[in-house]
């Protein structure tokens, strides 16, 4: 079937089996392999990506159910290298990341939370991160990268 | 003036923006040319007689190009996966290497052993040409459990390994133990269970093999912390392919925890697949997958006791560990739970004789090899549960039984009775600084509290040290291992004084690009940024034995630090060319060569340039380029170390143990990067965390299945689950590492388990509790609670 929907703000229209999920379509179709695919029971959040603004897990969703809607993956979320969203600035400034393999999803998910909640809390962070596993920071520096993000986003609206 | 940045600076990591912006390049997200598709067929049952496989209607499905069997791989004279360190047994006899192929022939020996690779044009077309493979078992009486393995009516699950035993082996000296105990005034005994682990690395392992048949060349892309070590073992012992015509990738890989520092089946299998398909084959694990075929880690039962005089004072140890092996021997197996276990029962104490016993044991489940401080969380684990219940039935303060039997500073060196002979280390002004840090004067009026809200609320402490920066050669060999534990770096000095590093050590999460990078900054007075770490790839690097065991830094940066020294050396041969002036007279300071008392310098990046423009260099003395290489094996382990202390919450209605507060002292030796390095051991210390409060490999002994085989059955720790942690330095410099560090990746897990069990048990302990076992999960605690009450309200 054919599948038509804005991803990173561009119009893509692209061929898939019915069956497909969002996270092979971008990773395998798109070559948009900055989503990670970390395990097969929609717990880990590795492949968390944006469907109109709000954060969703690639993983378990039909590529067919994107059809019309907006897609933004951890690809379109800086302007460019040279011009990154707060929210990465802030995971590079913090040592948010080890291993990098869990951070699209991280980022995605506090780019999420932050445009839901400003303020958030650290133990609103830590809740809302509940769905995002990370096995090399002990999420220390993830919860503070993202209530320093969250600063920072404040601060650009 | 060039911007340098040295050793103990944090800059942001060079290794960051790739990954922020999605552009990390791992093995899953590589496609090559006309690549093919694999997915594996897995035994379903924990043990039982292969009696056929028919694999045509697989082969006649939608897109399927071959099936592969064990038979095929046998047909074809491929190896056994080899054992990378043996031991030998307390007679002296090698321990028991039975095969191990890459697909089960014959017989399988746990649930997840393949049986079958089925390749395609596509994932689902693999997958679904896995399911119509018929495989016709006769299934056979199976045992997963470690004791019971040992029993004499267990099943027999290798010939060459009569009543299931891998080694029966021991270090120490009994006697000495044994003449102890009979004079103690007081003898502490446990028995505990370190229960299987699953490491769980978010990048699930994944494999790409390549044949070019024209070349006669193999490429392996693989998950892997060590890819020179997976060369020469899956090289020289498996497919035999000659070492120069085997390349073997690491890119970047997402988190290890040793989970990937064994030689793989998957990765023989896929790279023997494209030599017989000339062409490319790709694997990639799914999770649940993973959960059945990466090695696991732990899985000891133990019996423990500990002499005591009157005063409190340790006079010997006595261990016996039963080790859970699994269905075969993976790359470390039997070495963790013996070389990499027992050499630490002396923790931070003064314990005149130790002895120790350990038997590895074959059973039917997944392989068992080393995760996150392999061997040494379990040593500690027994070595801290030990002295906190010997301080409870003695009626000594915890921290005080600790102060009277620590090392003190001066004792260091200090030699244990158990190999290992520590350098340097201060556990006394670790635990003095951890406990004002820690607030435990404070501990009273928030237990108090918590009393008041109808909680339990426990302190913990714990104490460790470990060996790491693997290893010295020559001990290693003598201990078993079969190969050599150097490192080896490159120092490639471009034209323009920009620099490339080649090393052997795998980053994988660690920072390296970032850490290396400084020491060459330092050393050389090179810009941060004109310095590239490059490792991870056999036909870049030129040797190395990879990362694991918190040797990266401590070897490899040895390596470099080793390398860089001869690069200023060339520099200042050439210099003194230039200069006319004698070799000796030559210095290299603040990034200059300079005539010692003259004006006359010129910076690194002259000399650099100069190298490779040798228009009058005396050609017999001195040649062009300005490259160097050097190897370094190191002359001991390192021996981080600290104190932990924590503080549990215990709800009694629901058993959930909530972290209240955590606080580390760490000795890691000199820190390159603080930022890189209090990020490892908050990393480590929320694993080990894992491991007292949540995670658990449970095998169901009737089925032989592993229940927790999924995120929904194996609980990894989350954000919500740890408290802000509290992590201070407190170095003393390594004695023989050229940069004095000690390596920082496994202290977190080594120290945090034992602490929060401590707190555990001291927070049930007006229960009349004595003893925790992992996990310490909701559902353990409130049976324990329950009972107790049922108990308490029957007396």
């Amino acid at each position: 079937m054919q599948i038509s929907f804005t991803l990173n703000d561009k119009a893509v229209t692209v061929e898939a089996d019915p069956a497909t999920l969002l996270s092979d379509l971008l990773r395998e179709a798109l070559n948009l392999t900055g989503t990670h695919v970390g395990c097969d029971t929609s717990q880990c959040g590795a492949c968390v990506v944006h469907l109109n603004g709000d954060s969703v897990k690639s993983c378990t969703l039909l590529a067919a159910a994107v059809d019309g809607q907006e897609v933004r993956t951890v690809e379109g979320l800086a302007k460019s290298k040279d011009d990154l969203h707060p929210m990465q600035v802030a995971f590079r400034e913090n040592h948010g990341l080890q291993c990098g393999f869990c951070t699209p999803g991280m980022l995605m998910a506090s780019v999420d939370l932050v445009s839901k909640n400003p303020t958030p809390t650290e133990p609103e962070v830590r809740a809302w991160l509940e769905g995002n596993i990370c096995r090399c920071t002990g999420y220390q520096n993830i919860v503070k990268s993202v209530l320093a993000g969250a600063e920072a986003m404040r601060e650009t609206n | 003036m060039t911007n340098t940045i040295g050793v103990g600076a944090s800059p942001k990591r060079k290794e960051d923006l790739r990954f922020l912006t999605g552009k990390g390049r791992y093995v899953a997200d590589i496609k090559r040319p006309n690549m093919l598709m694999g997915a594996f067929v897995r035994s379903p049952h924990p043990h039982a007689e292969i009696v056929s496989i028919d694999i045509s209607a697989a082969l006649a499905a939608p897109g399927v190009r071959a099936v592969f069997t064990g038979e095929d791989m046998k047909a074809d004279e491929v190896g056994s996966l080899p054992v990378g360190w043996a031991i030998t047994d307390r007679h002296g006899e090698p321990c028991k290497e039975p095969p191990h192929p890459p697909i089960a022939h014959g017989k399988v020996r746990y649930v997840g052993d393949a049986v079958a690779f089925v390749i395609a044009e596509t994932q689902e077309q693999a997958e679904a040409g896995a399911e119509l493979v018929e495989v016709d078992y006769n299934v056979l009486p199976h045992v997963t459990g470690v004791v019971e393995a040992l029993q004499s009516d267990a099943p027999q699950i290798h010939e060459e390994a009569p009543g299931n035993l891998c080694a029966d082996w021991e270090l120490g000296d009994a006697a000495a133990v044994n003449a102890a105990f009979d004079t103690a005034e007081h003898v502490t005994s446990i028995e505990l269970v370190n229960q299987r682990l699953i490491g769980n690395p978010m990048e699930p392992r994944a494999a790409i093999g390549e044949y070019e048949p024209e070349r006669g060349q193999h490429t392996l892309w693989t998950t892997s912390q060590f890819p020179h070590v997976v060369r020469l073992l899956m090289g020289e012992f498996v497919l035999g392919i000659p070492q120069h015509k085997l390349r073997v990738v690491a890119p970047d890989v997402g988190g290890g925890f040793g989970v990937k520092q064994f030689h793989y089946a998957e990765e023989a299998v896929v790279t023997w697949a494209a030599s017989k398909l000339g062409g490319a084959v790709k694997w990639v694990a799914q999770r649940s997958e993973g959960f059945i075929s990466d090695a696991h880690g732990r899985d000891h039962v133990t019996q423990a006791e500990i002499a005591c005089d009157a005063e409190g004072h340790f006079l010997a140890m006595r261990v016996k560990t039963y080790a859970n092996m699994g269905g075969y021997l993976s790359t470390f197996g039997p070495n963790i739970p013996t070389n990499l276990y027992a050499p630490l029962l002396s923790g931070v104490y003064r314990i005149p004789a130790i002895h120790c016993e350990v038997m590895t044991v074959f059973t039917n489940t997944v392989p068992v090899d080393a995760y996150r401080g392999a061997g040494r969380p379990e040593a500690t684990f027994v070595v801290e549960r030990l002295v906190d219940t010997a301080a409870l039935e003695m009626g000594i303060d915890k921290l005080e039984i600790r102060r009277r039997n620590m090392i003190p500073t001066e004792a260091y060196p200090y030699q244990t009775p158990v190999i290992v002979e520590y350098d340097s280390g201060d556990p006394m002004g670790c635990l003095d600084r951890c406990e004002v840090l820690a607030d435990v004067a404070g501990f009273a009026g928030r237990k108090a509290a918590s009393e008041a809200a109808g909680k339990y609320r426990g302190m913990g402490i714990s104490t460790y040290v470990e060996a790491c920066g693997l290893a010295p050669s020559r001990l290693a060999g003598q201990l078993g291992a079969r190969s050599g534990l150097y490192e080896s770096a490159t120092v490639r000095v471009h034209p323009s004084g920009a620099v490339t590093v080649l090393i052997g050590t795998h980053n994988h999460g660690q920072g390296h690009e970032t850490t290396f990078a400084q020491i060459v900054s330092e050393r050389l007075g090179v810009p941060f940024e004109d310095i590239d770490i490059v490792f991870g790839d056999t036909d870049k690097v030129q040797h190395g034995l990879g990362t694991y065991g918190s040797r990266s830094l401590v070897v490899g940066g040895a390596a470099l630090n080793k390398a860089a020294d001869k690069v200023i050396l060339k520099g200042r041969k050439i210099a003194a060319h230039q200069f006319e002036a004698a070799l000796e007279d030559v210095v290299f300071e603040n990034g200059a060569f300079a005539v010692a008392g003259t004006d006359r310098k010129t910076p690194f990046a002259d000399i650099a340039g100069s190298a490779y423009v040798p228009f009058d260099f005396p050609l017999e003395t001195l040649e062009p380029g300005l490259e160097e290489q050097a190897y370094y094996d190191p002359v001991n382990f390192t021996y981080p170390g600290g104190a932990h202390i924590c503080e549990v919450e215990i709800d009694p209605d629901t058993g959930v143990v909530t972290l209240d507060r955590y606080t580390a002292v760490d000795d890691v030796g000199t820190i390159i990067n603080p930022m890189i390095v209090e990020g490892q051991l908050q990393g480590g210390i929320v694993q080990g965390v894992g491991q007292a409060l949540f995670e658990h490999g449970v095998y169901d002994d009737m089925s032989g299945q592993l229940l927790s085989g999924s995120f929904m059955d194996y609980c990894m720790p989350r954000a919500d689950n740890i408290p802000h942690l509290v992590i201070e330095p407190h170095s003393t410099t390594c004695t023989h590492t050229p940069l004095g560090v000690k390596g920082c990746g496994e202290c977190g897990t080594i120290g945090s388990p034992v602490a929060v069990i401590n707190a555990v048990v001291d927070a049930l302990r007006p229960l009349g509790v004595r003893h925790v076992d992992m996990p310490a999960s909701p559902n353990r605690i409130w049976n324990i609670i329950r009972k107790t009450r049922v108990r308490i309200a029957a007396e």
